[in-house]
């Protein structure tokens, strides 16, 4: 059990450094969609919930699991969506000179 | 739990480590506009797997409520993700809120499944989960309300506050540490997640929407910690890696976000901006300005080979950005080169400006960073600001009594002439006066910026 979560200490420590990593070579131009991303990516938590719900150890947990998964499948939905459709609209001026006969 | 179970256990493992990779793949092609959207795809293959993952799980008896839950999340998701590209700073904090609620239920759920028998070390994470989860939650919605204006956004202070905040925090603490060495005491539970709850709302009382951009960058980093934090509860090493992920990228974006206002974290958080208005409204006294009409701006305008643009909030309040947009074709087409200079706190979260402008069609790469266009504001014949304030303040860089003093500053003083879109004199947001509007290079356009811009546009078209 112990050694379990030294594991996952260490799998933390990695991840932040890859993170750290990563996204400092995020352009500021992208730092809005970079958000909405992180936050879909974040609502993985949906799978602790999942588990929650169909284990049915509880009315109580049943109840609280099926609100968090709600919430946090609004969030993969709605964030993925929003994210795309931020990415859609960044044009570069160069691309858009020969594909745009909208002259 | 017998051997063929286990099985499905490591097949779940397997595509939780697939998903991690795809995950860490996302964010890396986040890194130019090129790739970017391949991260999207990244992320969103390696969501359905996790999730596909997830319901092999052998304790799963029930489906239904998960159904349930899935379809109704998704039904919520599609409308938030087709808001207006200018509600997604209010957008994205409610999206922390969601985040943070479902990590704080189940934190709830599993102390109540668990309790009384929670070692020591998984009661410390599932403290940290639900505090940071019940802060962020009522946090993130208290900063969504302000966006979306639906509560007042002027800092709300009163004498004593930072203490009060400071205990609450400190109970809620105080409790979790209790609640660790003492598992039985378990009434202290729901007092935690009380006070987080409260201490999230008291939290964002204080801060102003110019303070938004930090504000909403360290939601995010809290929201992707407890999601870590729920990750060491479950044992859970994709959530883990996911939360890590997000946490980092909310922490970098917040050091970002304070120091391009020279403030530390402590002092958005805990030294609201409040306090130094009232000294500073004192002290005004009416100085000449020179105003100008749309007329008078389209000649210049057209007259000049250089402009750069300056947008802030009040562009995006006045929904002025496709009349910018306008502006910018038809002065291109003159032979005019037109850039947009981007201070990173423009707008009210990390990037607001680049969206709202790409959104309007204009092409990233005439997006400049404040660093890389600073030194060309000597060379450039027209600065065109429009509703941004603070981000142009010369005072920032020349006067030591200012409230922004030291904060980095986009030089448009430096043009050969500015011109400032604005609605009337009345000091900013932020109330703090800007000398920028009394040099002899200023103009004033006093006006609403759609209006004007859309103004200035059919002089341009029209003369020729």
């Amino acid at each position: 059990m112990s050694s379990n979560l030294i594991d996952d200490l260490f799998i933390f420590m990695l991840a932040c450094f890859i993170g750290f990593e990563v996204i400092r070579h995020v352009s500021p131009l992208l730092h809005t969609p970079l958000m909405s991303l992180t936050n879909a990516l974040d609502a993985i938590a949906v799978v602790g919930a999942i588990v929650l719900v169909g284990e049915r150890k509880s009315e109580f947990a049943t109840v609280l699991g099926v609100i968090a998964i709600v919430a946090a499948t609004s969030n993969v939905v709605g964030g993925f969506f929003i994210t795309d459709r931020m990415l859609k609209m960044f044009k570069s001026s160069r691309p858009a000179k020969n594909t745009g006969g909208n002259k | 739990m017998n051997p063929e179970l286990a099985g499905s256990q490591y097949v779940i493992e397997i595509i939780y480590l697939i998903a991690s990779a795809l995950f860490i793949l996302s964010l890396k092609w986040m890194s130019s506009p090129a790739t970017a959207r391949h991260g999207i795809w990244a992320g969103e293959i390696g969501m359905v797997l996790a999730i596909a993952g997830t319901l092999l799980h052998y304790g799963i008896v029930d489906y239904k409520w998960i159904a349930v839950g899935l379809v109704l999340g998704s039904g919520i998701g599609i409308p938030l993700g087709m808001v207006q590209m200018t509600a997604v700073p209010q957008r994205t904090a409610l999206s922390h809120a969601f985040g943070a609620l479902c990590v704080t239920l189940v934190g709830t759920a599993e102390f109540y499944l668990r309790t009384p028998n929670v070692p020591k070390f998984m009661m410390s994470v599932l403290s940290m989960e639900v505090i940071l989860g019940g802060l962020t939650f009522t946090g993130s919605l208290m900063a969504a309300g302000k966006l979306q204006e639906i509560l007042p956004q002027r800092p709300i202070t009163y004498k004593g506050q930072n203490l009060v905040n400071f205990l609450l925090l400190a109970v809620a603490i105080a409790s979790a540490v209790y609640l660790v060495l003492h598992p039985e005491a378990k009434q202290l539970f729901p007092l935690i997640v009380g006070i987080s709850v409260i201490f999230g709302v008291m939290l964002i009382i204080p801060i102003g929407g110019a303070d938004m951009p930090t504000v909403i960058s360290l939601l995010n980093g809290y929201a992707g910690l407890s999601a870590a934090a729920m990750g060491f509860v479950l044992n859970n090493k994709l959530l883990i890696i996911a939360g890590a992920l997000d946490g980092s990228s909310g922490l970098i974006l917040s050091v970002i976000m304070s120091k391009a206002m020279n403030r530390s974290f402590t002092n958005v958080l805990f030294g609201a901006f409040g306090q130094v208005q009232a000294a500073v409204a004192g002290g005004q006294e009416a100085k000449p300005v020179h105003s100008a009409t749309a007329e008078e701006s389209a000649a210049i305008l057209s007259a000049a080979n250089k402009v750069v643009i300056v947008p802030g909030y009040g562009m995006a309040v006045a929904q002025a950005q496709h009349k910018v947009r306008e502006l910018y074709d038809i002065l291109t087409k003159k032979g005019v080169e037109v850039r947009f200079a981007i201070h990173p706190v423009a707008g009210r979260m990390p990037g607001h400006m680049n969206v709202l402008l790409a959104e309007a069609d204009i092409p990233y790469d005439r997006l400049i960073e404040m660093e890389e266009i600073n030194g060309d504001f000597p060379q450039t014949d027209v600065a065109l600001v429009i509703g941004a304030n603070d981000v142009t303040n010369p005072a920032a860089r020349n006067d030591a009594t200012s409230p922004i003093y030291g904060m980095p500053i986009l030089d448009v003083d430096k043009a050969h002439t500015v011109m400032v879109i604005k609605r009337s004199m009345s000091p900013g947001f932020a109330g703090i006066d800007n000398p920028l509007y009394y040099l002899p290079n200023t103009l004033m356009l006093f006006g609403d910026a759609k209006q004007f811009v859309g103004a200035i546009v059919r002089e341009l078209s029209g003369g020729h």
